[in-house]
């Protein structure tokens, strides 16, 4: 096992390039979701207080 | 089928909500396989040792660096010529992604640039136009970031877009064209590949991932924009997830 993350000598390298990948991706997600909850809430805010749209969904 | 019929937010919105899952399941499995074959199944490179492995992030990240952009100039493309809104926010949806993809590509390619050419950073053709391409990124998010008004946005960003596709071609044909530190296209289709059949096969594992990611995760941003843009908009308050009760 600690010969697979040695990498030959060139672990450094190897878990440098692999960490940061990972680190952008799990980044990404995370900002879309927060985003996505943020950008629903904010128009559930903007309806009127007790009306509810009818639930008719890709009509404008 | 009318595929026109999809080019409204309105319903755009629940499709690509219904698909995001998918994309993102075969992405995830699709890079869990990847990897496994990249570091585990993958035989060491000869002359590269181990370093070598590097290639199965970079090589996809670069290559959706440069896709992504390419997809984003046919979105400002549409979006200027037609005025489709959805074209508009599909190109906005990709600049974050293709920023990411393309510090990821220069972030590992200096890190498989130490060990096997002695340096991190050379100011060689390949590398300054990647570089090029990551602040080509940056700008359109920070132009968006600073014009106010939607449509007037939508259009800057679609110009400085489609003047910035001329940097596509110079990366890409920059190892034939200038004497370059970066080694030329591992591969190609005119061409057997240069490279085990196995290594091969992780890179393109690790390619379709990196598509499927880009695909689910800029229709779940596009998602976002769509909310911010149409919030007033009857079909945004007719939505399961904003409804009241």
């Amino acid at each position: 096992m600690s010969e697979f993350f040695a990498m030959g000598g060139y672990g450094f390298y190897v878990w440098w390039s692999y960490g940061v990948a990972a680190v952008a991706v799990i980044a990404e997600i995370l900002a879309v979701r927060a985003r996505s909850r943020r950008t629903v809430e904010e128009a559930r805010l903007l309806q009127p207080e007790g009306f509810t749209a009818p639930a008719t969904g890709g009509v404008r | 089928m009318n595929l026109f019929k999809y080019s409204s937010p309105a319903t755009f919105y629940p499709l690509a909500g219904k698909m995001i899952p998918w994309f993102a399941i075969a992405a995830a499995i699709l890079a869990a396989i990847g990897l496994y074959v990249g570091l585990i199944v993958a035989p060491t490179d000869a002359q590269q040792g181990e370093a070598y492995r590097i290639i199965f992030i970079h090589v996809p990240t670069a290559w959706m660096s440069m896709f992504i952009y390419v997809v984003m100039a046919f979105w400002s493309a549409l979006a200027l010529g037609f005025n489709t809104r959805l074209s508009a926010m599909m190109a906005q949806s990709l600049a974050p992604t293709g920023a990411i993809m393309t510090f990821v590509a220069l972030w590992t390619g200096a890190f498989w640039g130490r060990p096997t050419w002695g340096t991190y950073w050379a100011w060689d053709a390949r590398m300054t136009s990647e570089l090029i391409l990551l602040f080509l990124y940056f700008g359109i998010i920070a132009l968006r970031n600073a014009i106010e008004d939607t449509r007037r946005a939508d259009r800057a960003c679609a110009v400085l877009t489609l003047v910035g596709v001329v940097n596509i071609p110079i990366i890409y044909f920059s190892v034939h064209w200038w004497n370059s530190l970066h080694q030329g296209a591992t591969v190609s289709l005119t061409r057997a590949p240069k490279m085990a059949s196995m290594m091969l096969t992780g890179m393109a594992i690790m390619a379709l991932a990196a598509w499927f990611y880009t695909i689910a995760v800029s229709f779940a941003r596009v998602r976002s924009i769509m909310i911010e843009r149409e919030r007033d908009a009857g079909w945004v308050a007719a939505l399961p997830e904003v409804r009241h009760g």
